[in-house]
């Protein structure tokens, strides 16, 4: 049963109504906050379970606020951004946002996403195993079964698949990607990302078209499910 | 109309034409004095300055009117060679010479002014009745959906109403076409202005084109139900290095339009392909095709073809036509000869053939 507490910071009244009637109804505690500055004080004195925090506030903007909760809180936060703003999207990732959504959002993804970050929150130790729909990564014996059967992978293909299962469900950006499996100076180079992870869905996806297990995050990044 | 242009000359060019014209004439004149008598030459000189009023603005034309009397004075009228003035008769000649010029000068300056005052006017009209289409397009297009969402949540609201959980249901979903309606119009306004204001700066990074189509196809899937939109990957074509933002909104745009502008059941293909310095991107339909006589105009801004029964602002297509100028690249669009359009967006481009993982 869930019944974390869920602080909300956002500047619109009628946002934050809509959330938290959301929110309660899925039997959520819920905790608001107009201002980044309240937000960081009611955190402060009762840490929630979760952040939900909107990028676009008056005062101190979320990046700040953002940035000064990962000094100490080490919880999920979710940011939420208007569309067609990749670049404060991957700062806030960059930033240490465990997710992000675009307003206007749907309710049910909003709430896939509070689950899959509080329940990756709670499952912090690492699983040996992870098990993704018809696939099965094993992390120590370093092999990956599709429906029971092995498939075959490239070093490179296997450490890029390795990082998206211990990240399952969190958008990974293009430049946290890169820096992971290439190293620091392969920051900019999409095209080996984009050339791997077409090589990984032509191995894993039923459809390589139509991805179910790496899903494209336009202009951010990739997300494992 | 034809001869109003030449006053876009700059003014010192104003200056030069007209003072040439009366030198030359004076000169001509010189010679012909001995046939046709000094006084002639005032009334060939006057016609000369009326011509300049015609034509220029009115200092050049004053100056031409002085200095052609001072020529005729000086030149012409006996004493020559001197600004002396012999009898009463050329005095009176003068006089009225130069009062004449300056008022052909004078008068033709202020019918260009009233002339030029209409023109005003009426492009004023004209932007006013732009304005007010757009404004009606516009307003038309936010209303229906927030009469909407307001009117389904009244119904749904009011206990005296006994609604079917059917009916209730169908209200739910009307709310939802209405909100992602009004999004849609915000997004295209919002487009809109980036482009006017000069925002659009593309983004390039390495996109795979096939991926591009494919998410652009998804994310139209609840509207082109009634639709087969058929796409089939090319899979030889190289990374693109492009704005992946902007090419999805100009996908989205075309294919949106296809399925808003032809009957249920049409078919819209989208085919994409490689030129020598770029990517290639057509989508056709086989719908009724454009009128020939409205072609031309259905990128301009808030254009929207005349028998248009669906809505629209008209910003779709001249979102498309800014978004692929922005990345230098360019859109057309023909008739298909058996019935269709075919619009194809050409984008200059990178491509890597960084395809070689055997190597790592």
């Amino acid at each position: 049963m869930n019944n974390a507490e869920i602080l909300i910071i956002d500047d619109e009244p009628q946002i934050r109504k809509l959330l938290q009637i959301n929110l309660e109804s899925n039997g959520y505690k819920v905790t608001q906050a107009s201002t980044g500055e309240h937000g960081l004080s009611l955190s402060a004195s009762h840490p929630p379970d979760l952040i939900l925090l909107d990028i676009g506030l008056p005062g101190k903007d979320g990046h700040q606020i953002l940035k000064e909760l990962r000094e100490w809180y080490n919880k999920p936060i979710i940011v939420l951004s208007v569309r067609d703003n990749e670049t404060d999207i991957v700062s806030a990732l960059d930033n240490g946002a465990t997710d992000y959504l675009t307003k206007p959002f749907r309710t049910g993804e909003l709430l896939a996403r509070i689950r899959s970050s509080i329940r990756r929150s709670e499952n912090a130790e690492n699983n040996s195993t992870v098990v993704c729909g018809d696939l099965e990564i094993d992390l120590i014996a370093r092999v990956v079964k599709k429906m029971g059967d092995t498939i075959k992978l490239t070093s490179t293909e296997y450490n890029l698949l390795a990082l998206f299962a211990k990240n399952g469900g969190k958008v990974l950006t293009h430049q946290f990607i890169l820096k992971e499996i290439w190293g620091y100076s392969f920051q900019t180079e999409t095209q080996y990302l984009r050339v791997f992870v077409g090589s990984l869905r032509k191995k894993i996806e039923e459809n390589p078209n139509n991805p179910q297990h790496i899903i494209t995050e336009s202009g951010v990044g990739y997300r494992f499910e | 109309m034809d001869l109003l242009s030449t006053r876009k000359y700059s003014t010192t060019n104003q200056y030069l034409i007209s003072l040439l014209l009366i030198v030359l004439t004076a000169i001509l004149c010189f010679f012909l004095v001995s046939v046709i008598g000094y006084r002639a030459v005032a009334l060939i000189l006057l016609l000369v300055v009326s011509l300049n009023a015609i034509l220029f603005d009115i200092f050049p034309v004053m100056l031409s009117a002085l200095l052609s009397a001072l020529i005729w004075n000086f030149f012409f009228i006996p004493p020559t060679l001197t600004l002396h003035i012999g009898t009463p008769e050329d005095g009176l000649m003068f006089l009225m010479y130069f009062v004449i010029a300056s008022i052909n000068a004078v008068l033709s300056y202020k019918i260009r002014e009233m002339e030029r005052k209409e023109r005003d006017e009426a492009e004023k009209e004209k932007a006013i009745k732009l304005y007010n289409t757009l404004l009606n397009s516009l307003s038309h297009e936010l209303r229906t959906p927030i009469a909407t969402v307001i009117g389904a949540i009244d119904t749904i609201k009011d206990d005296q109403t006994q609604l079917s959980e059917e009916n209730r249901k169908e209200l739910y979903s009307e709310i939802e076409i209405a909100a992602s309606r009004l999004n849609r119009q915000v997004e295209n306004l919002l487009s809109m202005s980036r482009l006017q204001a000069g925002f659009v700066r593309p983004k390039k990074d390495w996109c795979d084109l096939n991926e591009t189509v494919f998410a652009a196809v998804k994310r139209l899937k609840d509207e082109a139900k009634d639709h087969k939109i058929r796409f089939e990957p090319k899979e030889d074509l190289p990374l693109c290095k492009l704005d992946n933002g902007l090419l999805d909104q100009i996908l989205h745009n075309l294919i949106y339009n296809a399925l808003l502008h032809t009957p249920a059941h049409s078919t819209i293909d989208i085919v994409l392909s490689k030129s020598d310095d770029g990517c290639v991107i057509c989508v056709f339909d086989n719908g009724w095709g454009f009128p020939a006589d409205e072609i031309n105009f259905v990128f301009d801004k808030f254009y929207r073809l005349r028998n248009t029964s669906t809505g629209g602002t008209g910003l779709g297509l001249s979102i498309v036509k800014g978004f692929a100028e922005a990345m230098g690249g360019n859109v057309r669009l023909e008739n298909i000869p058996h019935g269709g359009a075919k619009f194809t967006v050409e984008i200059p481009c990178e491509f890597s053939y960084n395809t070689n993982q055997e190597n790592e």
